[in-house]
């Protein structure tokens, strides 16, 4: 393969953020990665401190007392939207990947309504599931004191 | 007459050390292309400015560039529906720049020659013509028509979010190219394609982001074609044989190539 090399002119991450317009579809590309390997930190994170018990009962109830703060519950609660918003997009992009919803190829007549829209009604239901339950995970978990 | 700047970011691989923005003023008119403006700008103020065109009507894919921060034809961008009173126009994003406003294509090219983007068929060539045929139904045909009406611009390629931080990735135009061979009828090359789809830098690593459809010009919608590619592969995995593929037909009537002579200039003939 030809090394690419010089004024390669690649925007990187920065396609993924601001440079150009986004469709609604690319957002979701970079906040499912972003929400992956969020729950990844979390996960390790997670093992962790119960693996802590391990090191016996004093620092078990210490590392279990910083975890009853505002700050640990928010962050807990941002894991929460996280893992909320990746299950529900992973079941369209499962539908997605195994070619079950984006149809059959189509005449490409203009305006094109190809893959995109076939796709539309799902991610939209989906998406609306998900805000329901991050807004009601919002109200249970976010309510203070505990 | 209405006043628009086009803003253009420059560099010439030969003196430049880095690219820099420039401004011009156009003057424009209902219906006039961006590639008008930038015919307007060689013409009257600037012939060292670069791009690459051709048909001026969306044909041959010579002219995709980034207009407004979006991958576009500028012959098929008209200056009026952008309705913006600056332009601002780069080569192919993910290309390496050659000079202004062309791209050098060569790294999409290669990938797309690496996947055998032919028909291939098991033991031998294709049948001759007139000898016998490889008869193809409608439906057949329909399952990669829309993947055949590529014209290699490369805004899919400028577009994709992963091509921008993997410049080895495949992308949506070699890996679309791939899926309109291995869904025609007549060809029996899926196994071989499918090697160039296994590991890194392929066809696992699209996520949908859906950009590819989004800005083909053509509605060729590389994500769909993608997507029912991952599937093939899925189903190839658990031994699910495809659809057989065409038969040459020997028995059925061939076609009479006098018959079908028009009055009208045709390849064959030229030979
Ligand atoms: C119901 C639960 C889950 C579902 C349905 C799900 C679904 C998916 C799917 C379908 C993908 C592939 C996306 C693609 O190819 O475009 C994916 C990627 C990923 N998932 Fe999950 N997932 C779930 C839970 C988790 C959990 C708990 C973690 C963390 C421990 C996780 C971490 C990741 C990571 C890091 C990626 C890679 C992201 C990327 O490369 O863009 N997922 N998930
Ligand atoms: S798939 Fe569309 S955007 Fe990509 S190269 Fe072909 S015509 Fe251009
Ligand atoms: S000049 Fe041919 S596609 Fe624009």
């Amino acid at each position: 393969m030809k090394q690419i090399t010089g004024n390669s002119n690649r925007i990187g991450i920065w396609r993924w953020l601001m440079g150009g317009r986004h469709g609604f579809e690319g957002y979701l590309y970079v906040l499912h990665r972003i929400s992956g390997v969020a729950l990844l930190l979390f996960l390790s994170m997670h093992v962790f401190f119960t693996g802590s018990r391990l090191l016996g009962q004093e620092t078990w109830e210490r590392l279990m007392s910083m975890t009853r703060g505002p700050v640990f519950v928010f962050l807990e609660y941002l894991v929460y939207c996280a893992f909320i918003f990746h299950a529900f997009n992973g079941v369209r992009l499962i539908l997605i990947e195994l070619g079950i919803a984006v149809g059959r190829p189509d005449h490409p007549v203009f305006p094109y309504r190809g893959s995109i829209h076939k796709q539309r009604p799902l991610m939209i239901v989906l998406m609306i599931v998900t805000g329901i339950l991050i807004a009601l995970g919002g109200f249970d978990l976010l309510r203070f004191p505990h | 007459m209405n006043q628009i700047k086009f803003k253009i970011r420059r560099y010439s691989s030969a003196t430049d050390t880095a690219p820099y923005w420039q401004t011009f003023s156009v003057e424009t008119e209902p219906g006039m292309t961006v590639l008008q403006g930038l015919q307007q700008i060689r013409e009257r103020l600037d012939a060292t400015l670069a791009w690459r065109h051709s048909c001026r009507m969306g044909v041959c894919g010579s002219c995709a560039m980034i207009i407004n921060s979006e991958p576009q034809l500028a012959c098929n961008t008209q200056i009026q529906n952008l309705s913006a009173q600056m332009i601002t126009l780069e080569a192919l994003w993910n290309f390496p720049v050659a000079k202004d406003l062309v791209p050098d294509l060569m790294p999409m090219f290669e990938k797309h020659r690496d996947i055998a983007p032919y028909l291939i068929r098991d033991g031998g060539d294709l049948p001759k013509p007139g000898e016998s045929e490889l008869r193809q139904s409608p439906e057949e045909l329909n399952e990669f028509l829309q993947f055949s009406s590529c014209i290699k611009c490369g805004a899919c390629m400028a577009a994709c979010p992963t091509l921008a931080n993997d410049p080895h990735f495949l992308g949506p135009m070699p890996l679309t190219a791939t899926h309109r061979y291995n869904s025609d009828s007549r060809d029996t090359g899926f196994s071989k394609r499918k090697e160039k789809m296994d590991g890194h830098h392929s066809i696992a690593h699209c996520h949908y982001a859906a950009e590819c459809t989004r800005v083909c010009p053509k509605g060729v919608d590389p994500a769909r074609a993608i997507q029912l590619m991952k599937r093939d592969l899925v189903l190839d995995l658990f031994h699910f044989s495809r659809r057989s593929p065409a038969q040459p037909c020997d028995t059925c009537a061939t076609v009479d190539h006098d018959s079908l002579k028009a009055p009208v200039f045709t390849a064959r003939e030229k030979n």
